[in-house]
């Protein structure tokens, strides 16, 4: 299982599909415009769909963190036309379900301190992992990841390492839910966004965009790339996964050249794009 | 671990999970050999990866008992980014190794800090980093507390895993760290006490949120890719670190997965009736009780339990055996059906 540094794979991926949901944003066909310039961006309340392949039960207490990221995993992986039961996923997100979060820190303030099991076990990091497995009937592995505002970031580089190495499509899931208040006011997420990569080691006919990574120099002090639109950029600065915009755009717009974006303090990823 | 104390610079994390996190860091030369791998490959070329399953909610918790009664603000002292925010403990262990590379928290349950082994193995593997962190810390907080009792699933006495009367977990903490550096040139001959990872297997069990598949389908497909990856067959493995929550349904689930794969033969034992379940930071450190029993010839046995249940047959020990031992098998389940399952080995 060593893996010596010379014989490092490339860290090239296809991007397969996407999926994209957010204030103002209701998909990939029609984001694709936005992010090109070519039809209007106006900011408005994201619409989380039903996510109708869970269960009855599951589907009626499924929060937003599931709603947002079920909607956009399906609209990516059904873009890839590869099969959601085969797939490895990477989750990331900065947060779990925020008003699930709310909900149980306000009942185990109060007297009785009950909290149900579907609470509970909605409030781990993994719950939209577990439902996207559930729903999917994917066995394969899933990473739940979590690095504040650089969690897209996070979530790209587990993914890219993953294609690469172990040489198989990943689906990537990044995603963010508002928190209520109290929470809110230490943490004031406006809204929530969803965004899917199904990122593949090899080109298919359905490629949109080649993605690399050079491994010794990808993490950089440069400043990430900023949206020319002012409202998108808003969003991009405002919602960790909406981090993820100017790599969108990219795809979108066909660009060729290095996309920076967001990470730990101080220390961004940079990602060579170019159109397929 | 009420008297940790976090440098100065770093005050703004200080709460119950970064205390101890800060306490595992400081045991057995653990940040002076990270200093030294620091030194050896840069700052910038070691990773961070952490399991936490509940970071410091117990600080949101403790918060939520302190809203102003006007206003339903938060007390002014809370700082939700460096303590409840499921990454802090990551940011934190990075910021006290003085490293600048990658760092993440992986948080699915109780797979957590068994999957970080994962995480980091990719990355290195990918040439991103040279070496990594790899851990798992969680403390107790009412969440889990009211949860896990919430599903019936709290032990009433000291847990007992594989006991015919087993009636659930007993919730334990911890801090498991170790440092993950790539083997070195054949030339350079290791350290005969050194660890290695040979094996590693992930999967989902696609069933159900909070019950493990009751055959025990993922666990198996987990153990079933570290064996491939690992290059070993089933009767290779000396002993099984297993899961072994004491919860009725998961020991009866583990051992058809590992019966399946393993029968009856391989020796066994859940080390959390000594550890109690510590959720996120259980891979981890039963990680590192591999380490222990590889560096030691040293099988643990399974504590607190009285009466092996009949229907659970595997070859699970209840007395200490001493013997070479020279590579295992840990296994670590979580909520949500995500499995993990790693092989170490000695190199000597």
């Amino acid at each position: 299982m060593t893996h010596p540094a010379s014989a490092a794979p490339s860290l090239t991926v296809y991007v397969e599909g996407i999926g994209l949901l957010g204030p103002g944003l209701s998909g990939w066909a029609p984001g694709r415009e936005q992010l090109a310039g070519t039809a209007p961006y106006e900011s408005a309340r994201c619409v989380l769909p039903l996510p109708m392949a869970l269960p009855p039960a599951e589907r009626r207490r499924a929060g937003a963190v599931v709603k947002v990221s079920l909607a956009v995993g399906q609209e990516a992986v059904t873009a890839s036309g590869l099969s959601a039961a085969r797939l490895p996923s990477v989750f990331s997100s900065s947060s779990g379900d925020a008003i699930n979060c709310h909900e149980i820190c306000s009942a185990l303030a109060s007297g009785d301190r009950l909290i149900s099991p579907t609470r509970f076990h909605n409030s781990v990091h993994n719950a939209s992992s577990g439902y996207w497995s559930i729903s999917s009937g994917s066995m394969a592995t899933s990473s739940v990841l979590c690095a504040y505002d650089g969690s897209f970031a996070a979530g790209l580089l587990e993914a890219m390492a993953q294609a690469a190495v172990d040489q198989t499509a990943v689906l990537l899931v990044a995603y963010d839910t508002d928190y209520p208040e109290p929470l809110h006011s230490v943490r004031p997420l406006p809204d929530s966004f969803g965004v899917a990569l199904v990122l593949a080691p090899q080109r298919s006919e359905r490629s949109l965009a080649k993605w690399t990574l050079a491994p010794a120099t990808c993490l950089t002090g440069t400043s990430a790339t900023a949206m020319a639109d002012s409202a998108l950029e808003q969003l991009r600065a405002s919602i960790p996964a909406a981090r993820s915009l100017p790599l969108l755009r990219s795809v979108a717009t066909q660009d060729t050249g290095s996309v920076v974006i967001d990470y730990l303090d101080g220390l961004q990823l940079a990602v060579q794009v170019g159109p397929c | 671990m009420d008297a940790v104390a976090l440098p100065a610079a770093l005050a703004a994390f200080d709460c119950r999970n970064n205390r101890l996190a800060l306490l595992g860091l400081m045991q057995d030369g653990f940040t002076e050999a990270v200093a030294a791998a620091s030194q050896k490959y840069g700052a910038q070329r070691i990773g961070v990866f952490i399991g936490t399953s509940t970071s410091a909610i117990l600080q949101t918790e403790l918060a939520y008992r302190r809203l102003d009664p006007a206003t339903g603000a938060f007390p002014p002292d809370f700082s939700y980014r460096t303590t409840h925010n499921t990454f802090s403990v990551a940011d934190f262990t990075r910021q006290v190794l003085a490293l600048a590379g990658p760092a993440v928290v992986v948080s699915s349950a109780c797979s957590s800090s068994a999957k970080v082994f994962a995480s980091a193995h990719r990355m290195m593997a990918a040439g991103l980093i040279d070496a990594a962190v790899v851990g798992g810390v969680d403390s107790l907080c009412l969440t889990t507390l009211y949860g896990f009792n919430s599903l019936g699933l709290i032990s009433t006495q000291a847990c007992r895993p594989f006991d015919v009367e087993r009636d659930g977990i007993s919730i334990g903490e911890a801090a498991a760290f170790a440092l993950l550096e790539p083997v070195p040139d054949p030339l350079e001959p290791l350290n005969d006490d050194a660890v290695l990872l040979l094996g590693i297997g992930e999967s989902s069990d696609a069933h159900h949120m909070s019950s493990p598949h009751p055959e025990g389908l993922g666990a198996r497909l987990a153990m079933q890719e570290a064996l491939a990856t690992a290059g070993l067959d089933a009767a290779e493995i000396d002993y099984i670190n297993l899961h072994g929550t004491a919860t009725p349904s998961n020991d009866a689930a583990e051992t058809r997965a590992v019966a399946a794969l393993f029968g009856s033969a391989t020796p066994c034992s859940s080390t959390k009736g000594a550890t109690g379940h510590t959720l996120g930071a259980a891979g981890g450190l039963e990680a590192v009780i591999c380490a222990l029993a590889l560096q030691h010839g040293l099988l643990p046995a399974g504590l607190n339990t009285q009466q092996l249940d009949p229907a659970l047959p595997l070859n699970y020990l209840l007395h200490n055996r001493e013997q070479a031992v020279r590579r295992v098998l840990s296994n670590s389940f979580g909520f949500g059906g995500t499995n993990c399952s790693l092989i170490f080995g000695r190199a000597g």
